[in-house]
């Protein structure tokens, strides 16, 4: 009698545990590895508690992250269920049948594109732009501003000494112009006995890093990417005046004002070169910012946020970053991946998220009436999402981003040619792109 | 004398027994052991050069298979050999070629004829000497990034500390000027030992009784180096050469981490160049017809210089 029980008792638990099998799935999310994604490793334990799946994350460095993950998409790579992927990939990832359609998705559970910040909708979930078709969900909010040295701004003798030169008080600069003074001000000045440098901008030539950054000042001169009126037309706008005084502007930056060695930097060396007390200002992506609060040398106060300067006419823009997340159509587990989308759309959530160092794009959390406060950068954060732009989102966004590396990388490092050469030459690639993809 | 008919017969019925082996052939059995190499390499090499050359006539993008593929007979190589751009890289693998070459022949000679003379430590030396070749290009390329960082870089200290020039007033990796011979000095520091190692052996295999000849018939030492040494190890010499120049002409790994092909694009070699097209611009017909001109290239110059070597080891 006593076996039997046993024997009855085993079974049960043996069809408990494989109903609960049944249901749950090991969900693999594929991002860049960086702070955030770490962040949402934490925040994603709570997803697991409710929902009894499990979760794995596959994180790849940033200087391999679209090769690495573009392979994986390309090739029909059932790797990952979920991908948070760059903003510029919506595009081809669309068009290739890469990601799923969240269009039905997001009306049965009530999800609102509305609710969500609009650049970050248009940036991160729309294709084509400017069309209600969702490819994914804004997940990480960021864009291009830059940090300076509070501690070293607000210096008595430095304050005289900056207003009897140029006549203004030594604040975060308003414009380009403004910027530059101070860089140049700054350029291998001692302070505390060591050699500083006015700027840290991006430089890289592997992936996106000086396109990001030249982008990130040609918007504001003026650069457009085609006629308004006509897409794909690009002469005179591509390299209009403005375009070319921007990236005068972008190389007499580099020239005069960077550490010695900065041919070949990005997000990483920027961090590195401000912690560090290397410079005074520090161009890169907002998510770049919490580290820096919580850091010994530059944190406690120290270090102050501002959006990126407005340009010779007044305007202002900045360089979108950030992503969304998608479901990845190669998955065979669509449906848990989904569950995870939504779970990671609640108010709740995202408040978390926000709290974690991750930038939540949902306007619940980011208008709320103490955000601003809520962190030293969440107003600067606010402001810089307000004005953003971004690169191509085509299909060929890759190709269109290499030639762009190329051309800058040519004129602002190694010196060869005029802006204005380097703008035409950019315009000669970019027609030869959209001529091949039958654009043009 | 011997009755060759009956020494004959055995021998003649061998061959008859001999070829069938439990009812197969010999050219049967031979086939039976090359064939799975050759299957391999139908299947591994030649395969996928008849598929590159197809695909170089086409428009074909591989992150768009869905899309219709076009025949474009040789456009794509009509584009490459008119594109300035890649002459451009040309010019930069041939001078990263020719510069890594002779300075590793001249060094890695000069430190085996001197590894060659018997001393006290010679194994020690010969065994540190041979130790960059140990590392991972990878490696290699990361950590010189760092000797050459002009703020705490060893190297710019060291040039400074010998030349009083400011260490932090010259970037190696950054400057368009010095770049080039930025990765000609890693890829020499790296390889050298190789070179030097092939030279060893080449001057190891000269039998010391030519050079006892030749002080019996009064050669000066310089003599002896001229029409002895430098003759009878000149094949291992060119077989160095050889496997430098092909190794470099695909170098990719070191370059890459030491300046990414920049400045711009100053250190930009046509392998650097050919996975930006192939995996980053995703034009694989373009891509696939640019390495066809590479493989062209690098083959035809190999063939020559093989020939060039029989001849100077039939001399």
């Amino acid at each position: 009698m006593k076996s039997r029980l046993l024997m009855a008792g085993a079974s049960a638990l043996l069809m408990c545990g494989l109903a609960g099998n049944a249901k749950a799935e090991n969900l693999t999310l594929c991002w860049a590895s960086w702070d955030p994604a770490n962040a949402l490793v934490e925040l994603s334990k709570d997803f697991e508690k409710s929902s009894g799946h499990k979760m794995s994350f596959e994180f790849v460095p940033w200087p391999n992250f679209a090769d690495r993950m573009l392979n994986e998409l390309n090739s029909g790579g059932k790797l990952c269920d979920l991908m948070i992927g760059d903003s510029q990939w919506i595009g081809g990832a669309a068009e290739n049948g890469h990601y799923v359609k969240l269009n039905d998705f997001f009306d049965a559970n009530g999800i609102k594109m509305s609710d969500f910040i609009d650049a970050t909708v248009t940036g991160y979930s729309e294709w084509p732009k400017g069309t209600p078709n969702y490819w994914a969900l804004p997940a990480f909010g960021d864009v291009v501003g830059w940090t300076y040295r509070k501690d070293w701004f607000a210096r008595p003798e430095l304050r005289a000494e900056y207003k009897a030169k140029y006549g203004r008080e030594l604040e975060a600069p308003q414009t380009f112009a403004e910027l530059k003074d101070i860089a140049t001000f700054f350029q291998g000045r001692e302070i505390d006995g060591t050699k500083v440098y006015g700027a840290s901008i991006y430089t890289e030539r592997g992936s996106e890093g000086i396109t990001m950054g030249v982008m990130d000042v040609l918007y504001s001169f003026g650069f457009l990417y085609q006629n308004p009126d006509k897409p794909y037309d690009m002469e005179g706008f591509v390299n209009s005046k403005g375009s070319v005084a921007g990236l005068e502007y972008y190389k007499s930056l580099y020239d005069c004002c960077t550490p010695p060695g900065s041919s070949n930097g990005y997000m990483s060396e920027g961090i590195d070169a401000f912690k560090s007390g290397q410079v005074a200002m520090q161009m890169n992506f907002a998510f770049t910012w919490p580290g820096f609060e919580s850091d010994a040398n530059v944190g406690k106060g120290k270090t102050g946020y501002f959006v990126n300067p407005k340009g010779p006419d007044g305007k202002q823009f900045a360089q979108l970053g950030g992503q969304g997340i998608s479901v990845v159509s190669y998955s065979e587990k669509k449906d848990a991946a989904l569950e995870y989308i939504k779970w990671f759309a609640q108010p709740d959530v995202q408040a978390k998220w926000w709290t974690m160092g991750g930038f939540s794009c949902l306007k619940a959390v980011t208008l709320a009436p103490d955000f601003p406060k809520s962190q030293p950068y969440a107003q600067a954060f606010l402001d810089s999402m307000a004005v953003v732009k971004d690169f191509w989102a085509d299909p060929s966004y890759a190709t269109l981003l290499q030639d762009a590396q190329k051309r800058f990388h040519d004129y602002v490092v190694a010196g060869n040619g005029t802006a204005q050469e380097a703008l035409d030459g950019l315009v000669r690639d970019w027609t030869q792109t959209f001529e091949d993809d039958g654009k043009l | 004398m011997t009755d060759q008919s009956t020494d004959r017969a055995p021998t003649a019925s061998r061959p008859l027994r001999g070829h069938v082996v439990r009812g197969l052939s010999d050219r049967a059995v031979a086939w039976i052991f090359i064939g799975p190499t050759i299957l391999l390499l139908l299947a591994i090499n030649i395969f996928p050069l008849i598929w590159t050359i197809r695909l170089s006539l086409t428009n074909y993008r591989a992150n768009r298979t869905a899309e219709a593929v076009e025949w474009v007979g040789l456009r794509n190589y009509q584009r490459i050999l008119t594109d300035p751009d890649i002459w451009h890289t040309m010019q930069a693998t041939a001078h990263f070629l020719i510069w890594t070459i002779v300075l590793q022949v001249l060094i890695g000679f000069t430190l085996a004829y001197l590894i060659n003379k018997k001393f006290r430590g010679n194994d020690l030396w010969t065994t540190l000497i041979v130790l960059p070749m140990m590392l991972s290009p990878a490696v290699v390329g990361n950590f010189w990034t760092f000797l050459y960082q002009p703020q705490i870089g060893l190297f710019n200290y060291v040039v400074g500390y010998l030349s009083g020039v400011d260490p932090s007033s010259f970037s190696m990796i950054g400057d368009v000027a010095l770049a080039p011979w930025a990765i000609v000095i890693v890829d020499t520091w790296m390889w050298t030992p190789f070179v030097m190692l092939i030279c060893l052996a080449g001057l190891r295999s000269i039998p010391e009784s030519i050079y006892e000849a030749a002080e019996c018939d009064r050669a000066s030492k310089w003599r002896q180096f001229w029409t002895i040494t430098i003759p009878m190890a000149l094949p291992f010499l060119m077989l160095a050469v050889l496997f430098r120049g092909i190794e470099n002409f695909k170098m990719f790994d070191l370059v890459v981490q030491l300046t990414g092909g920049g400045p711009g694009s100053i250190t930009e070699l046509t392998s650097i160049n050919l996975k930006r097209e192939a995996f980053e611009k995703w034009r694989t017909g373009y891509a696939s017809a640019y390495a066809v001109i590479l493989f062209v290239t690098v083959f035809g110059l190999a063939s020559i210089y093989v020939k060039a070597l029989n001849k100077v080891k039939q001399r």
